[in-house]
């Protein structure tokens, strides 16, 4: 243990403890922007500066270790002042137009401005860069907000394995831009947002668009449909107001129906979907395993499918057909649910609410719609789009009560509702597959061994008779390091689960945003709950599935099944393509 | 009234004078991986407020070339080819037309950058950044960055200041199995960009290194990896192929060093005295690096067709390291005298203990480098009555270290500049009876930016002499390979950057053979990049590792303080043996400078990019 005494306060760390995470022992807090615990810490921004008695120079609390006898101030003149000329002189650098920015009111930059109390910029405005980035794409890199802090360098090296981003120029004019001055669709880019979420400022965001919706919902003739998927209702009441327990999913759909969408329903309905088309084709293929390559993966996180069709092109056979939930809905909504709902088809807005800025890329892949009625998804909404929706109709949280989702396509299982997190979609397999294989339901906790926040899991399971040698990974870097695996056939399974995101879905790149925490853990937690309190644990058993089938599909693989819900990957274009909103 | 002043410096002046001195040492250790366009620029402005404001092309001129690259560097703007036409006009007008130099140069240095670095100019234009290479060349630490064989400089000084010899020779071998030698003998190109120069002087990097290796205890190398059953051939026990040898020894692989002579070490043994580098302090590193398992075969000459055939086919790779120990001819009437002695033949027998007897004699040393250097040093030891070094440029001009000349000056050589050898007198006997030479005046700069000796008008002069040591160079004995089918290049044997020669069958050179004579560092980097490369080529991807945590720096004020500086055995007690000259730092000494590393590994750059590679 290493002792030392802050502002007057002993304490005592053990050793390797830096100076900011000691402060913090102690209810003092030092203010950080760069910082990005065990990512980036760098020291770039210069703001969590102290002083350690004895020394003329200031050091940076985030990556200076606690030493023995070291006696350190954290709010001495000389501190506050030279704090506050560093983050005077990274505002003199950055647009501070904050009233017309998506960050304002969550940005960890003008809370520390705001908390220092800095009225005027004693600097002229000097931001080096030009922005010359084409707003069309689903991300956006607004330069004159970048502050270079960093972190979307190293969350997409460190964390997501792709290094998209990388510094281009010198001296004043150093920035981030993508990496060797390339186009960003030319760089593999997978679209999963973690530089976004990771970004401490405006800098870069998603595409709003927000006003396609708006555009619907004023036509007369259209009929909106949404759909939301299951990390949206862990997330969604984070930047309106709403306390977890109080941001339920009624009320969520409540919010939908004040905006004026005409049904509200639930992905879930399709996740079930996925489960007997995705569950039966897996079937199919372990009983011709000499036709397949294995294993077999997951296809519904369009970010691992842009990661494997520029990183691994030789794997893309691998990939189950089944479209993901959303395109499965889409397709459906402009067919037999349009049917149900006595609609023509062709005027059908479909509208997807989604944790995910690839689900925008995915919604406009030109191979991927089959329902004949133009795109299958029109549009699709990140939670945080959704939030800026509510915010600008002034809808608040007392304003909404809990509603149910329209039928019948709002029913989903409790098997559905974990495909948002990492493992979800493996364990609402298996429950299925079991039930396919042994023609009775297992436990429906029985594969609970494939949850959790870790990277990379695998678990071998007995369906029957069969050995089932499953995995299941999160987060692209841990999904190279599988892929490298399976390549060097260091590991053998059958079934991989893959989702882009750290955690999965509920740490998705379009969940809001909460600077300095992780919360894909905590979200995910909320969805095993929802599972639990469902009185359906099982995909097959979802009776709005049931009815699909007996009515419009027949069964998992028929011929309509393989017309509307399944698709050949190899052919999707990896393009983004360039919308104007 | 007073008509005359004695000059004197006011406070500005000399406020400005100091601020000189720190931009020049600032200069000095530039990082890499700047903008040479942004350079332009800044430097422009220097030389802009330098104009006395007299002349058109300077006062306004220069200014204009600064607009035109501020334009090209604006990313608010949209600059055209034609921009770079424009400058390079202008500047060659200025180049021409100015008064005096200070626009005139200032000119220049734009047209030369124009021509040296066009691609980033277009690149600006084109992309509005930088090339990609520019940030590519970033290196956060400069001292690995400018070590060739990448040693982990800020660690073994980390390691040293905690006490931790033993794990700082573990740390240097990960990529260099020289330790010893490399703290008596190199050249260390780590201390040229050190970014304490910014503060004060450059860290004496050197001189750590040695005071690790002086207190080590003795230091076992890393285990052998699982043997791969590979068989590699070095030719040459140098120390490239040592170092190629250790490490692919340590990778598995069964190395056999084939060397011509009796006994390991190249240059080291037979090219740099024992005052300089100890014999037995070479032998500790040689027998770290046999004692991870390499066979060699002393005083074999593999240069037969036989011998060479036999290697091929018995071996899955070969790395021929065979240096440049050729003498090269003088080239002047009367250079085959009796007394004429090239100096990589007189130190190659002074390597087997072979020691000429110079008692009484007066020797002459013909050239400016290190060789030079050691010889007339060596001679002086033989006992030579007299050592002149004779040398065509100037003093300034020589390629020896200026700590290699001044310690020849001391131990009592004579240094002639600006002579050129023209022929050699000889006795009756055809004995060595003098040395004539012309006296040269400095010329016009060449290529190397060394002025140009030429003759003057002067008579010839004659040096009286017994003993003629030529040291002006060396060439590498490349006929039975050039024979055999090796590709050959200026003297040289061509290898890659990579250290390939002929990648089908897996043959590899590197050192002196393929560089021309160069430094021991360069040697022992090539070594340890075939050694990557052959092991690839086999099939397999060792990597080196050393295992050792690096104690976190602590936090300090970078107050302005003096190097410690290497201390010497007095001239006149050293100047008749042969036993060191040079004295390791004290403790106390030692830890003083290790204080001054500024741990460039964690911070500024380092701390992003990684100021660590722990493996290769």
């Amino acid at each position: 243990m290493v002792k030392l005494i802050i502002n007057g306060q002993k304490v005592s760390v053990p050793e390797g403890t830096t100076i900011m995470e000691a402060a913090k022992k102690v209810g003092i807090h030092i203010p950080h922007l760069c910082f990005l615990k065990e990512i980036n810490e760098i020291g770039a921004c210069r703001v969590c500066l102290v002083e350690v008695e004895g020394m003329e120079r200031l050091v940076t609390a985030c990556n200076t270790e606690c030493r023995e006898g070291m006696k350190v101030i954290t709010n001495s003149p000389r501190v506050r002042k030279t704090r506050r000329v560093n983050m005077e002189l990274i505002l003199s650098d950055h647009d501070t137009n904050c009233a017309s920015c998506v960050r304002s009111g969550n940005c960890t930059l003008q809370s520390i401005a705001n908390d220092m109390g800095i009225m005027v910029i004693p600097y002229e405005e000097n931001t080096a860069e030009k922005n010359r980035w084409d707003n069309r794409l689903p991300i956006v890199r607004d330069a004159s907000k970048c502050i270079k802090c960093m972190r979307c360098i190293q969350i997409c090296e460190k964390v997501q394995g792709l290094s998209v981003w990388d510094l281009k120029g010198t001296g004043h004019r150093t920035s981030v831009g993508v990496r060797d001055n390339l186009d960003i669709q030319k760089v593999g880019c997978a679209l999963c947002g973690q530089c976004i979420t990771h970004c401490p400022v405006g800098a870069l965001r998603t595409r709003d668009d927000r006003d396609v919706l708006n555009d619907a919902l004023a036509d007369p003739e259209k009929i909106v449909i949404a759909q939301i998927a299951p990390a949206v209702r862990t997330a969604w009441g984070e930047q309106i107001g709403l306390n977890d327990e109080a941001s339920t999913t009624g009320k969520l759909v409540c919010a939908l129906k004040k905006i004026g969408i005409d049904y509200v329903f639930d992905t879930n309905y399709t996740a079930d979907l996925t489960i007997m088309e995705e569950g039966s084709e897996f079937l199919h293929r372990l009983a011709h395993k000499e036709d397949y390559q294995w294993p077999m993966f997951t296809s519904c996180c369009p970010g691992w499918l842009r990661f494997v069709k520029t990183q691994y092109p030789e794997f893309v056979k691998n990939l189950s057909t089944a479209k993901s939930p959303q395109q499965m809905f889409g397709a459906l909504s402009k067919t037999y649910i349009a049917q149900k709902l006595g609609v023509d088809p062709s005027k059908v807005f479909s509208v997807s609410i989604m944790p995910c800025l690839a689900k925008k890329y995915e919604r406009a892949v030109p191979q991927v719609n089959d329902s004949g009625k133009g795109n299958d998804v029109d549009l699709v909404l990140t939670t945080r789009e959704l939030d800026r929706f509510i915010r600008c109709d002034s809808i608040k949280p007392e304003d909404l009560t809990d509603m149910p989702f329209d039928t019948i396509f709002g029913e989903g299982s409790g098997a559905a509702v974990i495909f948002g997190t990492t493992g979800g979609v493996m364990e609402a397999a298996l429950r299925s597959a079991y039930f396919l294989v042994a023609g009775k339901n297992p436990e429906p906790d029985a594969f609970k061994n494939v949850r959790g926040i870790r990277g990379w899991k695998e678990e071998t399971f007995n369906l029957k008779g069969t050995k089932l040698r499953v995995a299941v990974v999160n987060g692209l870097g841990n999904t190279r390091e599988l892929m490298e695996a399976i390549k060097k056939k260091e590991v053998e399974y059958d079934f991989v689960e893959v989702m882009a995101c750290p955690g999965g879905c509920v740490g998705g790149g379009g969940q809001p945003f909460r600077d300095g925490e992780e919360m894909a853990e905590i979200r995910g937690e909320k969805l095993y709950d929802l599972d639990k309190a469902n009185h359906i644990r099982f995909s097959h058993e979802n009776p709005s599935v049931k009815l699909t089938y007996e009515e419009y599909l027949g069964e998992p693989l028929s011929k309509t099944s393989h017309h509307l819900l399944h698709t050949d990957l190899e052919n999707w274009d990896i393009e983004m393509v360039l919308e104007d909103t | 009234m007073n008509r005359l002043f004695i000059k004197s410096q006011d406070i500005v002046q000399k406020t400005v004078e100091g601020l000189h001195k720190d931009l020049e040492r600032r200069i000095i250790a530039s990082p890499p991986g700047q903008c040479p366009v942004d350079l332009t620029a800044s430097f422009l402005r220097l030389c802009h407020s330098q104009s006395c404001g007299k002349c058109a092309p300077c006062r306004v001129g220069l200014g204009q070339l600064q607009l035109i690259i501020d334009d090209i560097l604006d990313t608010d703007k949209e600059p055209r080819m034609e921009d770079i036409k424009l400058l390079e006009k202008t500047a060659t007008a200025i180049s021409v037309s100015a008064d005096c130099a200070i626009g005139a140069e200032a000119a220049k240095m734009v047209l030369r950058g124009i021509q040296g670095y066009r691609d980033d100019f277009e690149s600006h234009i084109k992309d509005h950044t930088c090339t990609p290479t520019i940030r590519n060349n970033d290196q956060p630490v400069p001292c690995v960055a400018m070590c060739p064989a990448g040693v982990d400089v800020p660690g073994y000084i980390a390691l040293l200041r905690a006490g931790r010899y033993d794990d700082a020779v573990k740390l240097i071998r990960k990529d260099n199995p020289f330790p010893t030698v490399c703290a008596l003998i190199c050249e260390h190109p780590c201390e040229n960009k050190c970014r304490r120069t910014l503060v004060d002087a450059p860290i004496n990097i050197r001189g750590l290194k040695r005071y690790a290796v002086d207190n080590c205890g003795s230091v076992p190398v890393p285990e052998k990896m699982d043997n791969t059953g590979k068989k590699i051939a070095v030719i040459g026990g140098g120390p490239s192929g040592l170092s190629a040898a250790y490490f692919l020894s340590i990778m598995g692989h069964q190395v056999t060093i084939f060397e011509k002579r009796s006994q390991l070490g190249g240059m080291l043994r037979y090219g740099i005295p024992n005052y300089r580098l100890p014999r037995e302090r070479l032998q500790w590193d040689i027998d770290a690096i046999l004692s991870t398992g390499v066979e060699c075969k002393l005083d074999c000459d593999i240069s037969s067709p036989e011998a060479i055939a036999e290697i091929k086919e018995k071996y899955d790779a070969i790395y021929i390291s065979i240096g440049s120990h050729n003498a090269k001819g003088i080239g002047i009437p009367g250079e085959y005298s009796k007394g004429v002695i090239p100096a990589v033949e007189m130190l190659r027998g002074i390597g087997d203990d072979a020691m000429p007897d110079f008692a009484g004699k007066s020797v002459v040393v013909i050239g400016g480098g290190n060789v030079a250097m050691d010889v007339a040093r060596t001679a002086k030891r033989l006992g030579a009555s007299e050592v002149s070094i004779v040398y065509r440029r100037r003093k300034d001009d020589m390629t020896a270290l200026p700590n290699e000349i001044e310690g020849a000056i001391a131990e009592g050589c004579s240094l002639l500049e600006l002579k050129a050898p023209s022929r050699i007198e000889n006795d009756k006997y055809g004995r060595v009876k003098a040395l004539w030479v012309k006296p040269q005046i400095a010329g016009q700069a060449d290529n190397s930016g060394r002025p140009k000796p030429v003759d003057s008008s002067e008579a010839e002069e004659k040096i009286p002499c017994d003993i003629i040591i030529s040291a002006i160079g060396q060439a590498t004995d490349i006929q039975f390979f050039e024979d055999y089918g090796i590709p050959v290049f200026r003297g040289n044997i061509k290898a890659e950057a990579n250290s390939v020669v002929d990648s089908s069958n897996g043959t590899y050179a590197g050192g002196d053979c393929v560089t021309g004579p160069s430094t021991v560092i360069n040697a022992i980097a090539a070594g340890k990049v075939a050694a990557a490369n052959i092991d690839a080529y086999l099939g397999f991807n060792h990597e080196i590792e050393a295992n050792v945590d690096i104690p976190l720096p602590g936090i300090s004020d970078h107050i302005p303080s003096g190097r410690i500086e290497m201390k010497e055995r007095y001239a006149k007690q050293r100047g008749s043996d042969f036993d060191e000259i040079e004295y390791g730092m004290t403790h106390e000494e030692a830890l003083r400078e290790a204080s001054r590393c500024l741990r460039c590994d964690y911070h500024g750059f380092g701390s992003f990019r990684g100021g660590r590679n722990d493996k290769w």
